[in-house]
């Protein structure tokens, strides 16, 4: 019944039909629940924030809270200062956080609020923060958003003494609360001083002890990002995603910046690690020696249960990318590979992946979305699809497996839990990857072709 | 007051404790303040939510990605024909939409819908900052439904024009004039049509099988399970009957003024809501035979109930509940519900509850019962708590809050996915209230 895309594929321009991708404030909501005891603010009406928070909670199966300047008509008119300035007084009155993260909605940019000076103009109290930066849904997506979010904390917060730290900043990019503490362990194993932002472990995998906490232990502190500020450098992990908070704490306070590829699959872990060693001097040590050696000794075992099956990967540019990067390592063949966020570099990267394997046929593109991929998989079929939760449709139209990863899983539990990031989430991912085809091999074989060894 | 400090100044008006300064002087309807943590909608899917379950329409969202992103399939509205409303369309509007409109996008978007997958009717759905760029949008879907001979109605529904509420009301403007065009049919004496039940878990089929079974006919189901053609035939019933009075008693007072159709508001919740619901059903229709059939179907029912309600009542007397739900009805008819298992309930809330709800609640509530209109979370927090309630009956974004305090919970949202509605539904409520309540995991929380 869910079986309605036309296999014939016609001209479309204007319409999107089942995207890939979703509104900057998103990302901007979830960068702020990543800093220790901050409200992140929406200036718009409140409807936008309801769906974004509603968003995130289904998702992480967590409280996400945020509040919002709530917009009416005549805010729609005259502009929204007024109630950015109540909204602030309120927020700090009855929720006392730290900090507001103030973000803009498509409203409030489209009316040309200008919100970086109504702060200026606000009266705040010592030791408290306002910081903002802009959100306008119609540029981007919620990674965009996530990353100005970032920046933002970065422009209003990171200072320079002048004197190094010798810390190291580290800009995880659009993913888990789960791989944000696995690349926490890796960094304390390499043992590296370093400060993360943002950081959500701890917020929106907030264990469960009785009360409503409503800033939970987690998240960067204030102090934190302003040190950032004399630290020698920042890694920037998701290329697409963290280069312009980088970026920006380069233009700030002249920190120098990497972009490296999510650390995901093998060689972009073995990247991350190396430059982690070439940071701090250190040899990499055997604990994480023994897990890469681990990674290898399955993808071996395995070999044979995945090697050239065709996959289809959808989602967030530096996520696809990373399983992208991993499936090639396992012999697969990325058969098709979007994201509904644009940018050409997505696909020119995708598709140098492809020529450095030699693999043919696939398809890479940005600002793409599901329908077009659906449509895709009936003209040519794929073995796998890997993604978030909206794949499903196309997963039971066309009886094709598939495996969770990325944003947003909203019809599962645990997976904020679990990383995808080192090799340990690789060790993770080919496990999902194996379970889905095996599962499927035992469901489809004849009685006589049951294997109880595999 | 003991919620000193959890609760801004501005939100004192907006709850009350039964006995506290005596009468219902809660404010309602209103807007949210600025700053607060709201847990509420806005006029988009107020509209978007009522209209969605059109099963065989197309909705378009008008407008940049994320307001059409986030309400994209995830109701639990079934259908029982088509699957094109589990679909996302939108215009997805870039910056160069904003500066120059985005009329021609929408144009260009209605002509691949149109010509791809000739639709019936095509919702347009303009979001927040279509009118603040200046799109005529009534001008394209018109020239719209000229060019290619189908219907394309307009829903203006900027999210800062209010809540939830007023979006209901956008919708209603749209079915109408969606059947108002209908071509005259024959009148159904025994006839009805359902409103404002959305078939979340089949709920609407339940209804359906009862009224079947009392000898009347359902010409039209607004809008759980509906599709054009059946909508069209609305106009032709006797009597229409109002589940979710918040959302659709609008449409059900436009269609008595235009075109005759009289209604009762009807709920589906708890054994006595259903049974009375279904023998008022049978009197407005002036049907003897169907009262009769009803009065067998509910004794027949309450009969097969009777045991379980009884050991119910055994395992769960003396549990306190707090219900914070949409629509004000909705509540009504929780409070009664669950004083039929024995529970009490502690605190109630509402996002979009009328002074009539309020008054209807604190009538129903014992002494000392909060009553809150658009809470949020640090409010209901402090009142569960204070009040020591054991269940919360919520949606989405209260499940992991009340998971957080310790506290069972029950989805009564539009994404449950079994039938709280009917004699079976009953079943269902219970089941989930003891599943929660009495989960293993409780004994290892500390
Ligand atoms: S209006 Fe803009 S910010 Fe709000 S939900 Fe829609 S796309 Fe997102
Ligand atoms: S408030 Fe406006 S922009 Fe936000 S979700 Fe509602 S319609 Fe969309």
């Amino acid at each position: 019944m869910l079986n309605l895309t036309p296999k014939e594929i016609t001209e479309r321009s204007a319409l999107r039909i089942n995207p890939a991708k979703t509104c900057q404030p998103v990302g901007a909501m979830y960068a702020a629940l990543g800093v220790h005891r901050c409200m992140p603010h929406s200036h718009g009406s409140q409807g936008c924030c309801s769906y974004h928070r509603t968003y995130l909670t289904r998702h992480f199966k967590d409280p996400a809270i945020a509040s919002s300047s709530s917009f009416t008509e005549g805010a729609s008119v005259f502009g929204g200062g007024s109630n950015l300035k109540t909204a602030v007084k309120n927020i700090f009155d009855i929720y006392k956080p730290d900090i507001i993260a103030v973000h803009t909605t498509c409203l409030s940019e489209t009316i040309g609020d200008d919100v970086g000076a109504f702060i200026q103009d606000m009266d705040i109290e010592d030791g408290k923060y306002v910081v903002h930066c802009h959100t306008p849904s119609y540029v981007g997506s919620h990674i965009t958003g996530y990353g100005n979010m970032i920046a933002g904390f970065i422009k209003y917060l990171s200072k320079s003494t002048g004197k190094s730290n010798g810390r190291l900043n580290v800009i995880p990019g659009f993913v888990n609360p789960g791989d944000m503490r696995e690349l926490k362990r890796i960094l304390e194993l390499m043992n590296i001083n370093f400060i993360m932002l943002p950081d959500t472990s701890g917020v929106l995998d907030a264990p469960m002890l009785g009360s409503y906490v409503m800033y939970p232990p987690g998240g960067t502190t204030i102090e934190n990002i302003e040190a950032m500020g004399d630290s020698p450098l920042t890694l920037a992990l998701g290329e697409l995603t963290c280069e312009t908070p980088a970026n920006e704490l380069k233009r700030k306070c002249g920190v120098d910046y990497k972009c490296l590829p999510l650390p995901m699959g093998v060689e972009a872990t073995d990247q991350f690690l190396m430059e982690l060693s070439s940071f701090s001097g250190r040899e990499i040590p055997y604990a994480l020696e023994e897990e890469r050696g681990q990674l290898m000794d399955i993808l071996l075992d395995a070999y044979p249960y995945f090697h050239g099956r065709k996959v289809a990967i959808y989602g967030d540019p530096d996520t696809v990318l990373g399983i992208t990067s991993l499936v090639l390592e396992m012999g697969m063949i990325p058969k098709y590979v979007i994201t509904g966020t644009p940018g050409e570099a997505f696909t020119e990267k995708a598709e140098e992946m492809f020529a450095r394997y030699e693999v043919t046929d696939c398809k890479a593109k940005a600002s793409a979305d599901l329908f077009e991929l659906h449509q895709w998989i009936k003209n040519e079929r794929v073995d796998l699809l890997i993604g978030g939760s909206h794949g499903k449709q196309i997963a039971k139209a066309e009886d094709i497996p598939i495996v969770r990863a990325g944003f947003p899983i909203l019809d599962r539990y645990v997976h904020s839990y679990m990383p995808l990031v080192g090799y340990r989430g690789a060790i993770r991912l080919v496990e999902l990857i194996l379970n889905a085809l095996m599962d499927r091999q035992d469901r489809d074989c004849a009685d006589e072709d049951l294997e109880m060894v595999m | 007051m003991k919620a000193q400090g959890v609760l801004l100044e501005e939100r004192r008006n907006f709850i009350h404790h039964k006995g506290s300064c005596g009468g219902n002087t809660i404010q309602c309807d209103t807007e949210s303040v600025s700053g607060a943590v709201s847990q509420r909608a806005c006029v988009y899917c107020g509209a978007r939510v009522v209209l969605n379950p059109i099963t065989d329409a197309f909705h378009i969202v008008h407008g940049p990605i994320g307001c059409a992103s986030y309400t994209w399939d995830i109701r639990g509205s079934l259908s029982s024909g088509a699957e094109w409303y589990r679909n996302s369309f939108s215009t997805d509007l870039t910056e160069q939409d904003v500066i120059f409109g985005g009329e021609k996008r929408l144009w260009e978007a209605l002509e691949e819908v149109a010509r791809a997958h000739a639709p019936k009717v095509i919702f347009v759905y303009a979001t927040c900052i279509v009118g603040v760029i200046g799109d005529d949008v009534r001008a394209v879907c018109k020239k719209a439904e000229e060019k290619f001979g189908i219907r394309v109605i307009p829903v203006m529904a900027p999210g800062f024009a209010g809540h939830k509420a007023i979006g209901y009301r956008m919708a209603c403007n749209a079915i109408m004039e969606l059947i108002s065009k209908a071509p005259a049919g024959r009148k159904r004496r025994k006839g009805v049509n359902i409103l404002g039940d959305f078939n979340l878990a089949g709920e609407m089929w339940i209804i359906k099988n009862y009224l079947e079974e009392m000898g009347i006919e359902v010409v039209s189901k607004i809008t759980g399970d509906a599709s054009c053609d059946e909508l069209m035939h609305a106009p032709e019933a006797s009597l229409n009957i109002v589940q979710c009075a918040g959302s659709m008693t609008y449409l059900a007072k436009r269609m008595e003024e235009d075109m005759g159709i009289p209604y009762i508001k009807v709920s589906f919740f708890g054994l006595e809501d259903t049974a009375q619901s279904l023998l008022n059903i049978a009197q407005a229709l002036g049907d003897g035979e169907a009262e009769s059939r009803a009065h067998l179907l509910i004794a027949r029912e309450t009969h097969e109930l009777k045991d379980l309600i009884q050991k119910s009542k055994e395992a769960l007397s003396g549990k306190r509940a707090a219900i914070y739900v949409g629509g004000g009805f909705k509540a009504i008819s929780l409070i009664k519900q669950f004083r039929e298992i024995g529970m009490e309930t502690v605190v109630v809330g509402t996002q979009t509850g009328k002074k009539e709800d309020y008054d209807i609640i604190h009538l129903l509530v014992n002494e000392g019962t909060v009553v809150l209109d658009d809470a949020n979370p640090a409010e209901l927090e402090h009142f569960i708590k204070e009040k020591q309630a054991h269940i919360l009956v919520g949606g989405v974004k209260e499940r992991p809050l009340a998971y957080k305090l310790g506290v069972a919970f029950l989805d009564h949202n539009h994404e449950r996915r079994h039938p709280l509605a009917g004699f079976v539904g009953i079943k269902n409520f219970i089941k989930e209230i003891n599943l929660s309540v009495n989960s293993p995991v409780w004994q290892y929380v500390r």
